[in-house]
């Protein structure tokens, strides 16, 4: 089985800005090392022959033309946002400043 | 010398002028009202299907052949994770795995010495929203407009081959120029169309041997970047003469204080776990569409110098510099094209019109004098309608006002006299007024002669013909 430690269950936390309690990072640890045991089961096939594949299908070139479409009016595409102010979005403030 | 030198590489974040965004049919223009030019695709809905933009892609493979990359068979699209409120996916669709184009050059030219900066690779990628901060003190929010969010990006990517901050000026503006003759960009930099990041690492002068690179971001003009360049390399020399390390980071760089900021390195876990978009299929760039994009790629500048010679006769120094910028380039063809001759539209350029643009610190779109009104002055002195004199206070009038320079010459009365009757009515006072620059004339005095030239030309006050002054003096005086 996998070892996962408690320190990269936090920074994969940390990088999918979740909060952890100490008990829940201790049950993901033991979560996440099932789940990459259980995919880890694919390495026993021989796939040295096959060529890597980003997706299940053979599909190539799906562009679309140059020309613009309406796009959403301020109010729509506002709407579903929890806050806003000068018809824009309101989040909370970035500590860093960009 | 000094006993660290800089080893400097750049990452160039190019906006394309496309019509629409990358993946979706938003309009790309810039400076309309917060949040009109968004859809449920690059809003970043649940359930949306993004489509690229064909222009996008193509504009990239020109950038790519422009920059003599090999262009790469299959591309594909991958998602950069990261959080962010500017990006409303919480990922960047971008190029990890299989960049575009890959293993190029270009050639900078550095004071006269040509040097070849290689090119990592050319990639595409969608563009973030703008983040805007209230300007109530204290406030503890910000505010996001994401019209610029999903503008397609080519993103030029060098080796750290530049050593000086006159290499790292002349690779930016070999970019700018380049982006500009290949039409994929309009460049403005005060839009944020061209952004530069720099790494930086020190080495012992002469040593082979790299240090720790920095990367510095948020550069929005070529001025910030050389600012950023001279501060970060004191502020490493700094350390490394104290005995101190240089750690490997990002920065930032703050405009207000003029020096660069570490960012919280939690903020920036470089952790980006890329991964292929599976919304986006392979794109297969057949030889038969490169060979297209190549056929139909706009006059490079190597080209147009070289077109310059032949069609205009010019000499390799005018053609190099009026193909340096194509903006200057159009202004001549322009001029050349109004009136037949080429040497001297091109010495105009070369003297006034650039040291104009030079001084003022503009383009040639906004000199008020246009092609077609340098060319009318050019005529002019061809014409024998006014006099090279003449022509460049003509040349000074029209260029502040943008007045048209026939209505000048017109409206001044500054038409040369060729009338040689009146001519001699000038010649004749002349030579009655000045006795003693006759006699020294008459004694073989050649610089005198000149003087007395001198004097006719400011009796007629610049305008009679100076052949004819000439011509007529000497008749009188044998
Ligand atoms: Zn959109």
């Amino acid at each position: 089985m996998n070892g996962i430690s408690p320190e990269l269950v936090r920074h994969v936390a940390l990088l999918s800005r979740l909060e952890l309690s100490e008990g829940e990072t201790c049950r993901f640890g033991d979560d996440l090392a099932n789940i990459l045991d259980y995919v880890a089961k694919l390495n026993e096939l021989d796939t040295s022959s096959i060529p890597p594949t980003s997706h299940s299908f053979k599909m190539s070139n799906v562009f679309r033309e140059d020309v613009v479409q309406p796009s959403l009016t301020n109010p729509e595409a506002l709407a579903n946002a929890p806050d806003a102010e000068n018809d824009c979005f309101k989040v909370p403030a970035v500590i860093q400043e960009l | 010398m000094p006993r660290y030198e800089p080893v400097i590489g750049f990452e160039v974040h190019v906006e394309l002028c496309t019509n629409t965004k990358i993946f979706c049919g938003c309009s790309t223009r810039f400076g309309a009202p917060p949040n009109t030019q968004v859809c449920p695709v690059c809003l970043g809905m649940p359930g949306v299907l993004p489509v690229v933009n064909r222009k996008a892609v193509e504009f990239a493979i020109r950038t790519a052949i422009a920059l003599n990359c090999g262009i790469t068979k299959y591309t594909t699209f991958d998602r950069k994770n990261y959080y962010y409120p500017d990006l409303p996916k919480n990922y960047q669709i971008s190029q990890n795995y299989a960049s575009l184009g890959t293993s190029g050059w270009v050639d900078i030219d550095v004071n006269g010495t040509v040097k070849r900066v290689r090119i990592n690779n050319v990639h595409l990628e969608e563009d973030a929203g703008k983040l805007l901060h209230p300007e109530i003190p204290g406030a503890n929010y910000s505010l996001v407009d994401l019209n610029r969010a999903g503008t397609p990006l080519v993103e030029i990517v060098s080796e750290p081959d530049l050593g000086t901050a006159d290499e790292a000026l002349a690779y930016m503006n070999t970019l700018k120029n380049l982006l500009e003759y290949i039409e994929v960009s309009d460049c403005k930099m005060q839009e944020g169309r061209l952004r530069f990041e720099v790494n930086i690492s020190l080495r012992e002068s002469g040593a082979a041997k790299l240090g720790t690179k920095v990367e510095i971001k948020n550069l929005n003009s070529m001025k910030t970047a050389l600012k950023c360049i001279g501060h970060e390399t004191r502020r490493q020399t700094a350390l490394l003469e104290r005995g101190e390390k240089v750690f490997q980071e990002t920065r930032l760089w703050d405009e207000a204080a003029s020096v660069t900021r570490a960012m919280r390195s939690k903020e920036v876990a470089h952790d980006y776990r890329y991964f292929p978009d599976p919304d986006l299929v392979e794109i297969h760039i057949t030889d038969e569409w490169q060979e297209q994009v190549r056929a139909h790629l706009p006059e490079l500048p190597d080209a147009k110098r070289q077109r310059f010679i032949a069609e205009y006769d010019l000499p390799e120094y005018d053609a190099r510099l009026l193909t340096a910028s194509k903006t200057v380039a159009t202004y001549y063809e322009r001029a050349a094209a109004a009136h037949n001759n080429p040497k001297a539209i091109s010495n105009w350029m070369m003297t006034e019109v650039l040291r104009e643009l030079r001084e003022r610190d503009i383009e040639p779109d906004d000199f008020p004098l246009k092609p077609e009104g340098l060319a009318a002055i050019v005529e002019m002195i061809d014409d024998a309608r006014i006099s090279g004199k003449i022509a460049k206070d003509v040349f000074a009038k029209a260029a502040q006002s943008g007045r048209d320079p026939g209505e000048i010459v017109n409206a001044e009365g500054l038409l040369q006299v060729t009338d040689t009757g009146e001519i001699e009515k000038w010649v004749d006072e002349a030579i009655a007024e000045n006795p003693d620059m006759v006699a020294k004339v008459k004694a073989g005095q050649t610089k005198t002669f000149q003087a007395l030239v001198g004097q006719i030309m400011k009796k007629s006050r610049g305008k009679a013909n100076p052949a004819l002054v000439n011509e007529l003096l000497k008749s009188r005086i044998p």
